[in-house]
């Protein structure tokens, strides 16, 4: 640092005024500013991890709700005259009463429970029949038709209540927040209120969520992310089963066997490109090769797994090259020395000795493809109900299905606020999955990964 | 369904083939596998490959090139005459093509037989009320040339697959007994089935070629049709950008390139002040302690999907910057009016790319030697100022082309501006309006009811092509840049 010894500290040193450990003005200036740079330094880190923690709590409190549904406990009168005027069961006859005929049972049991528990209303059944979702008629349209011998009693159910009630249980909804809501009223929030005092309308968790189907815009409280998960769960396999093996392969060409040439540096200079090619261009891809060209089903699991094994395949052919290099050179050496050949050698001994690193990069690889969303939503797998699980393993690939992040989006971009939470409650089940595939890795690279 | 089961022969064929192979270099042998050339399993395999592997390349090869030939006959039997205004031959040969699974789909029900399938005088009426009975969705009235094209389309496509059938089978079949005769204790087997592998592994490794060429040409050809379609003056030099299905559309990329550079530069904002402190605050200052916690978690960023940075855009920071910067707002002010805006897409596209700039820069500087460290610290400079003035200059080419990595990220980025940015397409430099983006406007071109024949669907080929070049540059002039520049220690 030529500035400090030509500087005005140096020649005052000649006359030392005072003692060494004061330090002058310049000195003070110096360490004034070592000390900001250090706290510029901190204050990202803090920044940083502040944003986690932001992101984190808001994912967990936004979404726990989702886990969470209302319940309302009914005991529902099957009356034989609505149900099966005929009376000789027939299950085609039961089938020709369409879920509007279940409406009636439904809101009379409500009242007779209303009545029971001596709650004063001026709301008709109707209206208070309001208060349960639209998929309450549903499913018990479903329960008679798989049990028509139920017909004439009375059973005791469990239904889902509409998505505004079940806000105001979690406290979304208010009751100023509904003053220009058509699909509430005050009144059935006062009947709500002395219910849940009595008991029969409680908060409860609902698998449904985890495991059942997507549902129409019109009840948020049924829908669920289980098929979707179905949808995510084919593409993975189909990635799995083409960029392992394809990327294994490709791998063991370059690292092991490729001579310098024009060839090979073509092939390394496409994929260091393709790993940062944007994803929605594969979604691009996809669309115009897969769909247009081979005239592969729209939104079906096995396009999406193709477009995804394309995205994965860099990351793939990248972290398994890293780990065929670790393997040290000595092993190839002793295995040719005793007569293998080249395949031999590597095939023999240099994968299995780096299979743990494959394996690794496999699952972050797939966890990156479990999570991205942008190349989906070209090949069409959202604006996709995905309201029936798939039929069978063929339709599975086939057949038009959703995926997890596709869903996410889906529910985000829906106008009822109760899609919100579904949306938050799919990111902690997606986080979950990033997670564990996340640490699998870890523990398999701490466990099996060798170090010579 | 047929292709399931030829692959199943061929799969039994194979393994078929091993044991026959094996068991007659062993014959050949007398039974001493010492007097073969190679080991027993060579001679197996070697007839396995032989069988598979022509046959499955043909068999790839007949799915791709089939509907290409199917379809240049089919389409060139209609007439000019049976494609209406306004509309394509690609849409007719779209039609087509439902009329003829339509009529598979009949048939597969039973209310449909085959010779009233292919009988080319028939009742169009009655044909049609059968598909509909069938359940088969069908967009218009079918026509006699759409009926009689259909039925082309169909005959083709069956003797096609029957052929390829019959065809990839003799493959598999000449090849297993070629092999086979071969098979001889002199035979060097393994050789030659190692020359096979080294192949197939060459195969594997061109996929990366065959991805980028299916890029760019899958784009190229459909920016051609959207070239001939609409002026590429207006694409490029335009300064509008409104598209109208019914024609006469202003499709200009520059306001698009505005929106999304506008995002980018805030996000880098964000992300490069506090990426490259946290990264010189790690390598530099932090305790291994402190290190071996912060690094990692800030690496989580990363690993998390991008949906979940558009959702926390789009339902937590936007209307927290709305209720800050909002009409009614705790500062007051009244400069927002919606939650879509270039500030919160840039903010939160910042958040994502802390991690990828930290991470970058963190490698580079530790890999700046630490004799320059000790020279500077030695003469008397502080750690801060040997920081700025010797690491940083050392590292900059590879900062820079960190800066620039993470820009291509910004640019290409999908979900968080499709859900934060809005949709509106102008040259603005108010950070709190709502702005749109190259990626929204390929995803929102290209979702819902597409008709490929529209300029305002193919547009989003040319601003796919365009994006795809821009990160490319982008990624190429930042390695250059880090060759170039790199100082070399030793």
């Amino acid at each position: 640092m030529t500035d400090i010894s030509q500087s005005p500290g140096a020649s005052s040193a000649a006359k030392p005024k005072g003692s060494l450990f004061d330090k002058d003005a310049r000195t003070k200036r110096r360490n004034a500013a070592e000390g900001r740079f250090k706290l510029y330094g901190i204050a990202a880190i803090g920044i940083g991890l502040l944003m986690l923690i932001v992101l984190v709590t808001n994912i967990v409190t936004a979404g726990t709700g989702a886990f969470q549904q209302s319940f309302l406990e009914l005991n529902v009168e099957l009356k034989e005259d609505k149900l099966d005027k005929k009376g000789n069961r027939n299950i085609e006859d039961i089938k020709k009463v369409s879920t509007f005929g279940y409406a009636p049972l439904i809101a009379s049991a409500l009242e007779s429970e209303v009545q029971k528990l001596g709650i004063q209303t001026d709301l008709k059944p109707k209206e208070m029949g309001k208060i349960l979702s639209k998929a309450a008629q549903a499913e018990l349209r479903n329960y008679v038709i798989a049990n028509p011998d139920e017909i004439g009693k009375t059973v005791s159910f469990r239904f889902l209540v509409n998505s505004r009630v079940d806000g105001y249980m979690k406290g979304r909804v208010t009751r100023e927040s509904i003053a220009n809501d058509k699909s509430i009223s005050v009144a059935q929030l006062d009947v709500v209120d002395q219910l849940r005092d009595s008991g029969v309308l409680y908060k409860a968790f609902n698998p449904d969520f985890i495991f059942g189907s997507d549902a129409s815009d019109q009840r948020p409280e049924a829908a669920g992310i289980g098929v979707s998960m179905l949808g995510s769960l084919f593409m993975m396999f189909v990635v799995l089963a083409l960029a392992l093996p394809i990327g294994v392969a490709a791998s063991i060409y370059l690292e092991e066997f490729a001579p310098q040439n024009r060839l090979t540096d073509i092939i390394e200079v496409n994929i260091s490109n393709l790993a940062a090619v944007p994803s929605i261009v594969f979604g691009i891809l996809g669309l115009a090769v897969f769909i247009n060209y081979m005239h592969l089903p729209t939104s079906a699991p096995l396009v999406g797994g193709l477009v995804l094994t394309l995205m994965t395949l860099p990351t793939i052919i990248i972290s398994t090259r890293a780990s065929l290099k670790a393997v040290p050179p000595s092993i190839r050496d002793a295995a040719l020395g005793v007569g293998a050949s080249k395949m031999q050698s590597v095939f023999h001994h240099v994968l299995p000795l780096a299979a743990p690193g494959i394996l690794t990069g496999t699952i972050i690889g797939l966890a990156q493809a479990l999570g991205e969303t942008a190349p989906l939503l070209l090949i069409g797998m959202v604006g996709f109900i995905a309201s029936n699980p798939p039929d069978g393993i063929v339709a599975g690939f086939l057949s038009p299905n959703s995926a997890m992040p596709a869903q996410i989006y889906e529910w985000s971009k829906r106008a009822d606020p109760a899609f919100y939470e579904r949306a938050w409650g799919g990111i902690i089940i997606l986080l979950i999955f990033l997670v564990t595939m996340n640490t699998i890795a870890v523990i398999l690279r701490r466990r099996f990964e060798r170090r010579w | 369904m047929a292709l399931s089961w030829i692959l199943l022969t061929l799969l039994a064929l194979a393994v078929l083939g091993y044991f026959a192979g094996r068991s007659r270099a062993l014959a050949s042998a007398e039974g001493d596998a010492r007097a073969l050339h190679s080991l027993p399993s060579y001679y197996g395999y070697n007839v396995a490959l032989t069988a598979l592997v022509p046959a499955l390349g043909l068999l790839i090869l007949w799915l791709l090139v089939q509907p290409l030939i199917v379809n240049n006959t089919v389409s060139g039997m209609i007439p000019d005459t049976a494609i209406a205004e306004g509309s394509d031959r690609g849409l007719v040969m779209s039609e087509v093509r439902r009329v003829a699974y339509g009529l598979d789909g009949a048939i597969a029900s039973g209310l449909l037989s085959e010779v009233q399938a292919r009988n080319a005088d028939a009742d169009i009426e009655a044909l049609t009320q059968s598909l509909k009975d069938a359940g088969q969705v069908l967009t218009q009235d079918i026509s006699k040339p759409i009926l009689l094209a259909a039925q082309k389309y169909r005959s083709m496509t069956s003797t096609g697959s029957t052929a390829m059938q019959i065809m990839v089978l003799v493959v598999a079949l000449l090849g297993a007994a070629f092999a086979y005769i071969r098979t001889h204790r002199e035979f060097r087997a393994r050789n030659v089935v190692e020359q096979g592998i080294l192949a197939l592994l060459l195969l594997a490794a061109s996929i990366a070629i065959l991805t980028t060429v299916g890029i760019v040409l899958s784009m190229l050809f459909e920016t051609m049709n959207f070239f001939q379609l609409h002026s590429w003056k207006d694409f490029f030099f335009g300064s509008t950008w409104a598209p109208n299905f019914r024609g006469g559309s202003e499709l200009s990329i520059l306001p698009l390139l505005w929106g999304t550079l506008y995002i980018s530069v805030i996000a880098l904002l964000v992300a490069v002040p506090i990426g490259l402190f946290a990264a010189i605050y790690l390598s530099e200052y932090a305790t291994g302690a402190t290190r071996s916690i912060a690094k990692p978690l800030l690496e989580i960023l990363a690993g998390i999907p991008t949906i979940v940075y558009g959702l926390f855009a789009l339902l937590t920071v936007g209307p927290a910057l709305v209720s800050l910067f909002g009409d009614g707002g705790a500062l007051g002010l009244g400069w927002m009016a919606s939650s879509n805006a270039v500030l919160t897409a840039g903010l939160v596209m910042g958040i994502m790319l802390i991690p990828f700039v930290s991470s970058l820069s963190d490698d580079i500087i530790n890999a700046v030697p630490q004799s320059m460290r000790d020279g500077s610290l030695g003469l008397g400079a502080t750690k801060s100022e040997t920081v700025r003035q010797v690491v940083l200059p050392a590292a900059l080419p590879g900062i820079v082309g960190a800066i620039l990595l993470a820009a291509s990220r910004a640019i290409g980025e999908t979900m968080i501006v499709v859900m934060a940015a809005g949709a509106i397409a102008k040259f603005s430099g108010n950070p709190f309006e709502a702005m749109t983006t190259i990626t929204t406007r390929i995803v929102s071109q290209l979702t819902g009811d597409t008709d490929f024949a529209s300029p305002e669907t193919l547009v989003a080929f040319a601003l796919g092509l365009t994006l795809f070049v821009i990160t490319l540059g982008l990624n190429i002039f930042a390695l250059y840049i880090v060759r170039k520049y790199r100082e070399q220690y030793e």
